[in-house]
């Protein structure tokens, strides 16, 4: 007897949640159909908090050109995200040409800037379209202390050839990646020894870096480090490491007005405006809203 | 089918030769295992039999080996790893910190659960207090105190793999390694060895441990101490 009680009991509470679940469920999903419609522009960004400062831009600068602009950020992966834009849910999307690229053509080889960007014109998807590509760009990147290059007069990747015992370092998987050793060698001549160091270009690595324990670590392009000032990007001219500009994916909603706003973003958003933005947000905490309008202010928009 | 993949890596001979071979990661992984068990061993053994023989501190015991064994290693690895940069150094510190509880409790209470009795008879007969830690005590403790080198090792041979966190050096390279290239084969392969290493030195422990309680604590002997008390 008690124990039938307690089955009810569970099978009821189950209930309860489940119809929970279901009414948080379908709010979630009316609300973007109530308000779309007329001039509304729908400004997506991936669950990446660069990637949304980015989007804020977008949104704030299409705003003061009189857009009316509906925000849905944070909404995940590539995975998640392209097939929304690609139904038409989403009308301005910040992306990354390099990784774009390789999402929408997984066979590609380009990896050089412009490339990148000529392919991925081709390979956009019916009825989407990339506008402009930035000078920000957020992809793996050779970077060294400001003193060793200053001592080695090391400008591009391929300076490095002339310099005895150095070593890399970065995750594992960067000693059998087509970037890592082996493609040093085969497209700058450049031979290094590696050493593991597990925290994906964390404050390990950097302090590796820094201490001289390695000369050479793999750090993504748009990492607020950068913007300490002793630390130095080594250029890529040959493309071994896949170019990845912040391109803005847009859909047809999108006129030749709002398509020249963002363009006017795209132009002014440097590879250092970036990380200094990143920066921003990284160290002082402030909000998306706040980084991306100060920064619009500055830019006289 | 990984698991099948997996012994397939192991059973490769091409896996095995070379610098990065996986009988030179098994040599590199039981040498930092030896050596963070004796730089654990060098500070928690003397430390243990200390409180153990005097009871003093032996309340401080409880709370420290407690406290200590919480310790998350691989947060403890990225702050030494801060402090002392990569390498060998703060994997190793770290794993000394993770075994320094098993050896302490294990020294301590060997030594505390000694017969008071006894070493107040050693005493009695003009023992020094070193004599009796040495002659008296330590023999007695010697079967719990292995016990706790057993434990300290397990862990850190277990734990070992950390070493390449920020070194290459040890068995964990093939986690690291098969982990993020998705090379799962590999990945589990390094781990199954890394569980046989563990079992052989816990079965070989075991049975060091069993020889000295044999003749440490002879049956006889055992009796006559177990009618008194009870």
């Amino acid at each position: 007897m008690a124990r039938q009680r307690t089955a009810l009991f569970a099978l009821a509470i189950t209930g309860a949640l489940t119809l929970a679940a279901c009414g948080n469920g379908t709010d979630g999903n009316n609300e973007p159909d109530g308000q779309a419609g007329g001039e509304t522009l729908v400004v997506g960004s991936q669950d990446y908090y660069s990637n949304e400062i980015i989007a804020e831009i977008y949104a704030q600068a299409l705003e003061e050109a009189g857009y009316t602009v509906e925000r849905d950020f944070r909404i995940g992966q590539r995975e998640v995200y392209m097939p929304e834009i690609e139904a038409g849910n989403i009308d301005v999307f910040p992306e990354y040409t390099g990784n774009l690229l390789q999402y929408l053509d997984p066979e590609t080889t380009e990896t050089t800037e412009d490339g990148v960007y000529a392919a991925l014109q081709e390979a956009m998807p019916e009825g989407l379209r990339v506008l402009d590509q930035s000078d920000a760009s957020d992809q793996d990147s050779f970077v060294v202390t400001k003193a060793f290059a200053d001592e080695h007069s090391l400008e591009s990747i391929g300076d490095l050839a002339d310099v005895e015992g150095v070593t890399l370092g970065g995750n594992s998987e960067l000693e059998t990646r087509p970037y890592g050793p082996q493609g040093l060698e085969s497209v700058y001549g450049v031979s290094v020894d590696f050493t593991p160091i597990e925290d994906s270009g964390g404050p390990l690595t950097l302090k590796a870096l820094r201490d001289g324990d390695v000369e050479v670590v793999n750090i993504y392009t748009a990492d607020p480090v950068l913007a300490e000032g002793d630390l130095v990007r080594l250029e890529d001219p040959e493309g071994l490491l896949l170019a990845s500009h912040v391109v803005p994916v847009v859909s047809e909603r999108v006129d030749d007005e709002a398509a020249e706003v963002i363009n006017e973003v795209s132009d002014a958003l440097s590879a250092e405006d970036l990380v200094a933005l990143n920066a921003k947000s990284v160290n002082e905490e402030a909000p998306a809203a706040t980084i991306a309008s100060d920064w619009l202010a500055e830019q006289d928009f | 089918m990984n698991l099948v993949e997996a012994f397939r890596w192991i059973a490769d001979p091409g896996n095995w030769g070379g610098t990065s071979g996986i009988a030179a990661r098994i040599v590199e992984h039981l040498w930092v295992t030896f050596l963070s068990l004796l730089a654990a061993a060098a500070v928690a053994l003397p430390v243990g039999v200390l409180i153990g023989h005097t009871g003093r501190g032996a309340g401080v015991i409880g709370a420290f080996t407690g406290a200590f064994r919480a310790i998350p290693t691989l947060g403890l690895l990225t702050l030494f790893g801060l402090l002392l940069g990569i390498g060998l150094a703060a994997p190793m510190l770290a794993l000394v910190i993770l075994a320094i509880p098993s050896l302490l409790a294990g020294a301590y209470s060997g030594i505390h659960s000694v017969d008071p009795t006894i070493a107040g008879a050693a005493r009695a007969i003009g023992m020094s207090p070193a004599q009796v830690i040495t002659r008296v005590e330590l023999p007695l403790a010697l079967p719990v105190l292995i016990g706790g080198i057993r434990a300290a090792t397990l862990q850190i041979v277990a734990t070992a793999t950390l070493a390449a966190y920020t070194a290459d050096y040890g068995l964990g390279r093939y986690l690291f390694a098969g982990l993020k290239t998705r090379d799962y084969p590999q990945m589990i392969g390094g781990a199954i060895i890394v569980i046989a290493l563990a079992l052989i030195l816990e079965l070989l422990l075991a049975a060091v441990q069993r020889t000295i309680d044999q003749r440490v604590t002879r049956p006889s002997t055992r009796e006559k101490l177990g009618s008194r008390h009870g």
